[in-house]
């Protein structure tokens, strides 16, 4: 039985490019809830931009996996949120329609890439909202907006229908204002998909508990270092004490490969990015391509225009590190740096049950204030190493530094995205 | 001046008869259907989509590794081959690098020399393209129109060493391969466009040329051919060949020099992160081989008492050797030499596939040389207007029927006697010159009968029995 829900949000913080004004919604474990969905994550029948100029106009002829299921679990889906252009960037600036603001502070970004998904949840538009996370894109906006946000262990969720930046990098993911509601959506969406070979047969069933007796926390010498806001890692301290007195253990550790990982994410993602973007051309879909021109010509005009200033350069980058020799100095040795951050954590959770510290260095900055690439790529400093290792990694609200949000990261084995939901939960509840 | 030793390495794309593509399940079928009708998101690239290998091919692309016997890899990886091109709609192609599913294998051929191996390099899997349809010429072609349908076809890469000496050993090779492949029946060999060459040839110490776009097994002899030509006659005119890409102009039989942007492309490889590493070992034990043409052949030599050119020639491909085996049931050796020796240089006349001649046709017509109805010259009148039925697309008549309607039963015996007879009072000149001792006459008495029953005799039965009625009535 189909019911239908009218959606008019007060949007000024512009977290949507499109919204549905009249959605219809089933039976099942989420119906008549409220999701917003990522714009790079195909919707049959409703425009999908990548916040980006070349894709103005593309409505896919097919859902996502993930759509299927949240259309199969009664949720309405009430809109497409705002975005960095194909997943990049750290704050929604780089949309190509403008940025998204934060709910708790207009002057501020939202974060990003997935800040219309984190900003919508955050201002009480929408009851949750799924996001995509390659390098944090989920945990800096739930960090910097105040919510829940987990990017799930790699393969979990199908990837199926997200239109790719850096497939060997993201998960999309569940964001919502509570680690109930977070726990419920995640469990629609993950689960087994033949048509992505990467997806692993490991469903999400899980009720969150706040037992966490017992639970040992590795703390990284690293996640509390330089480029750190002192004011930030104090309030991330006290968080992790109260994980303290609901029984968890503290164990201090240290992650060597970190002075690497933000170099082999960017090496890695982009020269993905290179490749899964060189098919936007104008030819079969989005804005149409200048016919009258040789093809050569008419492509690089429309992607010139097309895409943004961050885009090209991540795509340039990209290119260079895969090219004729410079393969084996960079991309390869990406891979090898990256395989270090897994034996990182592979030996650091022979100790510890959970890795915890700030998901940012920084509260939100403000519009406009970071305008150096370089300096922007820092901030991702912290959440890159779970997606190079596809380790699972959640942001919950902790507390507040000059009235933002601060959000607490949590790390986790492979596999084991119950426990940090747990390790969350707990310490969600005893806040309250 | 000694001509220069010719080195040729062949490149063979051989697109895999699955039923789906290589990555979705769209159907291969695609061949006179509306463009862009055979496609999904997946073949299409659209945004999103992702590859989901087809198990199906990679069996296939096994059974050929298996019997070219190639070293399989445990764990072999796709990768990406990245370059713009319109009618490569996620401008790259999946295909297989540095890790490809076989390699170092070898393939029998009767060469210039004698029977010689030909090292294999390697076999991998890959994807199709789509395909450009240029409207106007090259040069000044008005647009370019591109049909996805062929973009995600299964690809099957042989690359071998350059061990072929001569383009007559390329062409032989091929046949081989191609027969090998119909047997595996993971080819279709008559599918237009179902196989592509890119040849490289030198002349030893000279330069490599690299020869592409052939796309018939004919073409390879001509292309390289033509090569080979050309470059001898640079050499003989004191020039260099250069290192250099060509194309091979089907319709004119020469090689051009490559004036499109193909050249030094930097395809910036890497392995393909949405698909897993390729794990074959089990497959590779389970994987049984049918009786391949080699085997065949010898089979042949020892069940029917085939000779041996025979049998090569009728193993030739998989379709001719099931043909031979229907029809060869009542006089292997008959049916031997009239498919071998006459069939097939009809139908190759006609540019038939052996298709043309239903089996039970021939049959019959085997029937009615085998009880000595009909001549062998009217055995060859018969065939070739069956074929000339089916050319016409009419429906052939039965042998009996033929024979019936032109009246070509054999003259019987008392036929015969009676018309040398008569031809013995009416040429009384000619038997007095056979009975002096020359020869010719009685050939030329041969021919009289031959006249007189309108040929409805053997010439060389004739001969004997004409002799003899001559040396009695001495």
């Amino acid at each position: 039985m189909t019911k239908t829900l009218t959606f008019d949000p007060k949007d000024t913080i512009h977290s949507f490019i499109t919204t549905i004004p009249e959605v219809s919604y089933g039976e099942g474990p989420l119906s008549g809830v409220t999701v917003a969905v990522k714009d790079n994550i195909s919707t049959k029948g409703i425009e999908t931009t990548c916040a980006s100029r070349i894709l103005q106009g593309y409505v896919p002829p097919y859902d996502a996996h993930v759509i299927t299921l949240l259309k199969e679990s009664g949720a309405a889906i009430v809109g497409k949120t705002n975005m960095d252009e194909f997943g990049m960037g750290t704050t929604t600036e780089n949309s190509a329609f403008g940025p998204t603001l934060n709910p708790l502070d207009l002057s501020r970004v939202a974060g990003g890439s997935s800040g219309g998904s984190a900003a919508a949840v955050a201002a009480g538009l929408v009851d949750c909202s799924i996001g995509s996370d390659t390098g944090g894109s989920i945990r800096c906006p739930a960090a910097f907006c105040g919510i829940a946000g987990l990017k799930p262990t790699y393969g979990r969720v199908s990837r199926y229908g997200l239109i790719a930046y850096a497939n060997s990098l993201e998960q999309i993911g569940p964001m919502a204002r509570d680690v109930s509601t977070l726990s419920r959506l995640y469990a629609v969406i993950a689960g087994h998909d033949p048509r992505d070979a990467t997806s692993i047969d490991k469903p999400y069933s899980h009720t969150p508990s706040s037992d966490i007796q017992g639970l040992k926390i590795g703390i990284p010498d690293e996640f509390f270092g330089e480029g750190v806001n002192p004011q930030v890692a104090d309030v991330v301290r006290e968080s992790i004490k109260t994980l303290e007195s609901l029984g968890a253990e503290v164990v201090s550790c240290t992650m060597p490969s970190m002075k690497y990982a933000l170099s082999a994410y960017y090496v890695t993602c982009t020269s993905e990015a290179s490749s899964n973007l060189a098919r936007f051309d104008g030819v079969r879909y989005g804005p149409a391509i200048e016919t009258l021109k040789s093809w050569h010509d008419a492509y690089s005009e429309q992607r010139k225009d097309g895409f943004g200033k961050e885009v090209r350069r991540r795509i340039i980058l990209g290119t260079f590190s895969l090219a004729a020799g410079y393969y084996g100095r960079y991309y390869q040795k990406a891979q090898t740096a990256r395989q270090m951050v897994r034996d990182d954590f592979e030996r650091i959770f022979r100790d510890v049950d959970v890795i915890a510290g700030p998901t940012m260095p920084d509260i939100a900055f403000r519009l406009g204030e970071k305008s150096d690439p370089l300096q922007m790529y820092l901030s991702d400093i912290l959440t890159v190493p779970a997606n190079l290792a596809g380790v699972p990694a959640l942001s919950v609200p902790c507390g507040t530094v000059d009235n933002m949000p601060v959000g607490l990261q949590l790390i986790g084995r492979y596999f084991e995205d119950e426990r940090i939901i747990d390790t969350a939960y707990a310490f969600e509840q005893e806040g309250s | 001046m000694e001509d220069r030793e010719t080195i040729i390495g062949l490149e063979i794309h051989c697109q895999l008869d699955t039923k789906s593509k290589m990555f979705c399940g769209c159907s291969t079928d695609f061949r006179d259907n509306e463009p862009n009708t055979h496609t999904c998101p997946v073949c299409l690239g659209l945004p999103g989509s992702m590859p989901m290998v087809n198990k199906r091919a990679i069996e296939f692309a096994l059974k050929v590794a298996k019997s070219l016997n190639c070293n399989i890899r445990e764990e072999s990886e796709f990768s990406r081959k990245n370059y713009f091109y319109p009618d490569l709609d996620k401008a790259y192609q999946i295909t297989q690098y540095d890790k490809p599913l076989a390699e170092w294998g070898k393939l029998l051929i009767d060469g210039d020399d004698g029977e010689k191996e030909i090292r294999i390099t390697r076999i991998h899997l890959e994807e199709d393209p789509g395909r450009s349809v240029h409207m106007g010429t090259t040069d000044r072609g008005k647009y370019t129109l591109v049909d996805y349908n062929r973009a995600g076809i299964p690809l099957i890469e042989i690359v071998t060493e350059p061990d072929l000496r001569s383009p007559k050993e390329a062409r032989k090779f091929l046949n081989k391969l191609r027969a090998t492949l119909e047997y595996l029946n993971v080819f279709d060999s008559e599918k237009e466009g179902s196989l592509r060459v890119d040849a490289n040839i030198s002349l030893k110490g000279s330069e490599r040329v690299e020869v592409k776009n052939i796309s018939s097994y004919k073409g390879v002899e001509k292309a390289l051919t033509f090569e080979v030509t050309r470059q001898r006659n640079l050499l003989r005119r004191g020039q260099t060949i250069a290192r250099e890409t060509r194309h091979f102009v089907e319709a004119r039989g020469v090689t051009t020099s490559s004036r499109s942007k193909e050249e030094e492309n930097d395809y910036r490889y890497f392995p393909e992160p949405d698909l897993l590493p390729l794990k074959v070992a089990s497959w590779v034990d389970a994987i049984e081989l049918p009786e391949l043409p080699d085997a065949r052949r010898e089979r042949f030599v020892t069940q029917y008492g085939v000779s041996a050119e025979h049998a090569k020639t009728l193993t030739g491909g998989l379709k001719l050797a099931e043909f031979y085996e229907q029809v060869a049931k009542e006089d292997p050796a008959l049916a031997a030499t009239w498919t071998a020796d006459y069939l097939l240089g009809e139908l190759n006349y006609r540019d038939f596939s052996i298709d043309a001649m239903p089996s039970i046709i021939f049959q019959e017509l085997l029937v009615l040389i085998k009880s000595d109805t009909i001549t062998d010259k009217s055995a060859v009148e018969i065939l070739r207007l069956i074929l000339d039925a089916v050319k016409e697309g009419k429906q052939p008549e039965r042998p009996q029927e033929i024979v019936t309607r032109l009246g070509l039963a054999k003259s019987s015996g008392d036929q015969v006697t009676q018309m040398i007879e008569e031809v013995i009072s009416e040429q009384p000149a000619a038997v007095a010159d056979y009975y002096a001792g020359k020869m010719q006459a009685l050939n030329f008495l041969v021919g009289q009968v031959m006249k007189k029953c309108r040929g409805r005799a053997d010439p060389g039965h004739l001969n004997i029995i004409l002799k003899e009625n001559l040396d009695k009535k001495v």
